[in-house]
């Protein structure tokens, strides 16, 4: 088992779902966070005061995959969150010891 | 009497009154209430809503009276005390076609706002017991002074009841924006800055909150200036094209000064820039034609834009929401554009057929103006001096910094605006 940690820009969220759903991933958590990499952040003016924001909106999926998914995952989440500019955002993959759920104790890949 | 009475004019008092009680809450509360940090967001609005209450209570005791009873040169008297003899009969002095109980919950209405404008200044650093002190003291101190010389009856600046030194204030640029404004300026002079403050960012935390306060101040506006006319009549129609015509022009030269210079026009730019124009009109509102209204609405934009953006930060005091830079700036220079733009064919305020401002020949009248700005400016500046320091020694002004900090909703109140897990 794998987690599958992506952030990416908010603006391609909906294109990362669809294509996850399409390889067969039925289960995410995802938050909003804010963060900022390579990017720099914008200028925002209020009356004549000047704010860089440099932690910048971004959204972050969660999912813990058998192992036969994570590569199909990994491209899909790559063609749909790619706009070709800086602030696209990151993968993190690592690995997970064990999987329970609370329902009814079923362990590892029969967990996800 | 009462066959004089007009039911026409009442109506439009009355709803000209509730107006203006809508200009503080919601509009004055949350166009202040959007401004400021998340953490400070109920007490700003609680400071304004204090004041609907506590100035009614005021009103009805003395301060009625002490505004438009009597015929002292400086401050009113006790006649109408608890309100006596305030009921529907007329008070030819101000407006004789309107029941008295009619005028003085209209008049009441402007005593609310006055006070609350201060605390754009004060915002999200004063202690909640040193702001309702204050505002309290300042009231009869600054407040019912001012508005017994422009608009009482023997006041020295009463244009139109014998003042000394006839200061055309149509709905209050001296009352009202000047005494407000200047003393804002004085208040966060006295306070000091806020924590942080300029080194940290302090940005709004909901400019929607803040544009749905400008426009319901703007609608506000009408009942605060037509109804200043105290009478549903030609004059009050065009005192509401003439503020209208303000906001427009003050909107438009605020957001293109910000095109110009940063490339973009800001929401917060442009409905600032209304307010700047409602200011500014105030006081010319039932004196000015269309196109002079336009004129100062154009001025006084830009003229607030840079007072809010390169003086404030030349001088860095931190007039946090610019009660000062809007209001005692926008009140000052249209006080003077009154003089300039008056016209006796909108209002024969001296006579029928006697020039009355710059317009018609009578410049002395720009005179008259300054000769009532500097006095406005010298009770607001020396009243609410004394008066921040005697409530400083007495109970203090400035919350803890560890309290600052953690926002005056929790400390001051108890309570946050947004609970957001609830």
């Amino acid at each position: 088992m794998m987690k599958l940690e992506a952030i990416i820009q908010p603006s391609r969220f909906e294109s990362v779902k669809d294509a996850l759903r399409e390889v067969g991933i039925e289960g995410m958590t995802v938050t909003e966070v804010r963060g900022h990499g390579r990017q720099k952040g914008h200028t925002e003016v209020y009356r004549g005061r000047e704010y860089t924001v440099d932690l910048l909106p971004k959204v972050k999926l969660e999912m813990v995959l058998p192992d036969g998914l994570v590569n199909r995952a990994v491209d899909a989440i790559l063609k749909s969150a790619k706009t070709g500019k800086i602030g696209d955002g990151k993968i993190f993959l690592s690995r997970v010891e064990e999987a329970i759920r609370i329902r009814n104790d079923e362990r590892g890949e029969n967990a996800l | 009497m009462a066959a004089a009475q007009s039911s026409a004019d009442n109506a439009w008092m009355l709803v000209s009154a509730a107006l203006v009680l809508m200009m503080t809450g919601p509009g004055l509360a949350l166009f202040y209430g959007g401004l400021v940090r998340r953490k400070n967001t109920l007490a700003i609005m609680m400071q304004s809503f204090a004041l609907m209450a506590l100035v009614t209570v005021l009103w009805a005791l003395v301060g009625y009276s002490l505004c438009f009873g009597g015929n002292g040169p400086v401050i009113g008297g006790f006649e109408h005390a608890f309100l006596r003899g305030v009921g529907a009969e007329p008070n030819p002095d101000y407006a004789g076609t309107i029941p008295q109980s009619t005028f003085m919950i209209y008049q009441l209405m402007f005593a609310i706002i006055t006070p609350a404008l201060i605390t754009g200044a004060t915002a999200e650093r004063m202690k909640f017991s040193g702001t309702v002190l204050f505002l309290i003291l300042w009231f009869f101190i600054v407040y019912a002074p001012l508005a017994h010389m422009v608009w009482g009856k023997g006041g020295m600046l009463n244009a139109a009841l014998g003042g000394k030194f006839p200061t055309l204030d149509f709905a209050g640029g001296t009352v009202v924006h000047i005494s407000s404004g200047v003393s804002a300026l004085v208040c966060a002079l006295y306070l000091g800055k806020r924590t942080g403050y300029p080194r940290q960012p302090m940005p709004p935390h909901s400019l929607v909150l803040s544009f749905i306060g400008a426009c319901l101040l703007w609608v506000g506006w009408f009942g605060f200036n037509a109804g200043s006319a105290l009478a549903s009549s030609p004059l009050a129609t065009s005192a509401f094209v003439a503020t209208h015509f303000g906001a427009a022009g003050a909107a438009l030269s605020w957001s293109a000064a910000e095109w110009i210079r940063n490339g973009r026009a800001s929401a917060l730019g442009a409905i600032s820039g209304a307010v700047a124009g409602l200011v500014a009109i105030t006081p010319a509102a039932g004196f000015v034609g269309a196109m002079s209204a336009l004129a100062i609405g154009l001025f006084a934009g830009a003229f607030c834009y840079w007072m809010v953006t390169k003086v404030k930060a030349l001088f860095g005091y931190d007039d946090a929401l610019d009660a000062f830079g809007v209001h005692g700036a926008g009140g000052t220079i249209g006080a003077l554009l009154t003089g300039v733009f008056a016209q006796q064919a909108i209002n024969p305020i001296y006579g029928s057929g006697k020039a009355v401002g710059g317009l018609d020949g009578h410049w002395g009248q720009v005179g008259n103006q300054l000769v009532g700005v500097l006095l406005a400016w010298t009770i607001a500046l020396v009243g609410t001096f004394v008066l921040l320091k005697i409530i400083d020694l007495a109970i203090g002004l400035r919350v803890s910094e560890e309290q600052e900090i953690e926002g005056l909703d929790i400390t001051q109140h108890g309570e946050e605006a947004y609970n957001l897990e609830s």
